[in-house]
């Protein structure tokens, strides 16, 4: 294959030398300590046992995402609601956007809420299906991309969130208007929150494992 | 005893003169994202260790990088505190007016099943930057002077590390701004001293971050002698 420079000559991995590297400061032990001894964060070898937890969040991001796009993300009431009340959900605000002729507001949020959270669903679970399976050291490459680019981005899907926090903050104008926030905010909240944890309990180690529920060296 | 500018890891690839031991793990360090096995030694202020294998970054020392974050973090805490007191975003139309402040922001979602959301969002916004700003504090300010580190140091900068996804001022921003957008066909709208202040804070954390080195942090608090008090589960002897 044409992997860069270090490609194919076997990479000493802390695995393959029967210890266990801390993922959180990188100090080595042996492989009967639980605990780092330096920064206390617990040890866990790079296996698929811990894909668990990711499939675990993953699906309860998946459930929540639902009812966050089916029911309404805040309420806009105008004139003490003689000049007509108005409830959106999180596309139907994109459409409001665009209809006021700010394009370039609709796309952030339409992103923001729309194409990264589906894009990390789709994302984290290819990963966490892939994880472990054979791959040259260029796919391995691309993995670990996707799965930075995945960490980063999460967060920002809250933006929607934010939007609504100060919107119902801030037009309380008695009369003439006030936005109170919907269903879907929370449950919009939780399912971001419920796909960081996600991205977050996958063990990144186990993209560059070649097949890890085979005993390691004999 | 480690001051500012004094002894760091540095990693390169295996072969090199035995400072490490293979079979307990001494002197060895491996990479987070892909468990590549590095040797720790020296590294010059102003250099970059990279990961031989995958290419993450595993340490940066940077001259006088714990004076600067500890400023930094004083820096954003007294944003913080302003941010919260002074008015957000002022807005009014036709003889309404309404101020907010970020307490009002959050409050909006008060009502019923939504209350757990404002504790998030506070959370989010307010809370855990300023923990993890006292956290860094905390943690710094005694190996910047060379100091033995606090008790519960390495404990204190692991949870500001947990912490750091989660705290989302540079979303709320942005946020801001398509509210902003928003409102301005409803009424006309002001901003206030805090919306400034989360704007500086951007900066703040850009310029924190060019600084931070956990790797150097771990490793001043390793060589200034503090381990892990541990908390509950009785850890198997080493064999």
């Amino acid at each position: 294959m044409s992997a860069p420079s270090e490609s194919n000559a076997p990479v000493m991995t802390a695995h393959r030398a029967g210890l266990i590297g801390c993922h959180s400061c990188g100090r080595v032990w042996t492989q009967d300590h639980d605990q780092c001894l330096r920064c206390g964060a617990h040890l866990m070898p790079p296996d698929r046992r811990s894909l668990q937890k990711v499939w675990a969040w993953w699906f309860a991001g998946l459930i929540m995402y639902i009812p966050a796009n089916l029911f309404p993300m805040m309420s806009t009431q105008t004139f003490a609601g003689l000049a007509g009340s108005s409830e959106s959900t999180i596309i139907e605000g994109v459409f409001e956007l665009i209809h006021h002729g700010s394009y370039d507001i609709a796309i952030i949020v339409f992103v923001a809420s729309i194409i990264v959270p589906m894009g990390k669903f789709v994302a984290i679970g290819w990963l966490a299906i892939v994880a472990g399976r054979p791959a040259t050291v260029d796919q391995a490459h691309t993995r670990l991309k996707i799965y930075e680019v995945v960490e980063f981005i999460g967060r920002w899907s809250m933006i929607d969130v934010f939007v609504v926090a100060i919107l119902s903050a801030l037009v309380q104008l008695g009369f003439m208007a006030s936005v109170h926030p919907g269903p879907a905010a929370a449950s919009f909240a939780l399912s971001v929150a419920f796909t960081m944890l996600s991205a977050q309990s996958f063990d990144a180690r186990l993209i560059w494992r070649g097949l890890p529920l085979r005993s390691k060296s004999e | 005893m480690l001051a500012p500018g004094c002894p760091w890891p540095i990693l390169t690839s295996m072969e090199h003169e035995p400072s490490y031991d293979l079979a307990t793990g001494r002197g060895l360090m491996a990479c987070p994202k892909c468990d590549a096995l590095h040797i720790e030694e020296e590294l010059e202020l102003g250099e970059t260790a990279r990961c031989t294998r995958c290419g993450t970054v595993m340490a940066k020392p940077r001259d006088g990088a714990f004076v600067q974050l500890i400023a930094l973090s004083f820096t954003s805490m007294v944003l913080l505190v302003g941010a919260v007191f002074f008015p957000f975003l002022e807005v009014s139309a036709m003889g309404f007016g309404n101020a907010s402040s970020l307490f009002d922001v959050a409050l909006a979602f008060a009502d019923g099943v939504l209350l757990p959301l404002v504790i998030a969002v506070l959370a989010m916004i307010i809370g855990l930057p300023i923990t993890r700003a006292f956290l860094l504090v905390y943690v710094l300010a005694p190996l910047a002077q060379g100091r033995k580190p606090h008790r519960h140091a390495a404990r204190a900068f692991r949870w500001s590390e947990v912490m750091r996804p989660w705290s989302m001022a540079e979303i709320f921003v942005i946020g801001t701004a398509v509210a902003l957008v928003k409102v301005a066909g409803l009424a006309s709208v002001h901003l206030g001293p805090a919306f400034w202040a989360f704007c500086a804070l951007i900066f703040v954390n850009i310029a924190s971050r060019a600084f931070m080195c956990q790797t150097s942090i771990w490793d001043a608090i390793e060589d200034a002698g503090q381990t892990v008090e541990f908390h509950g589960k009785p850890r198997r002897a080493k064999a």
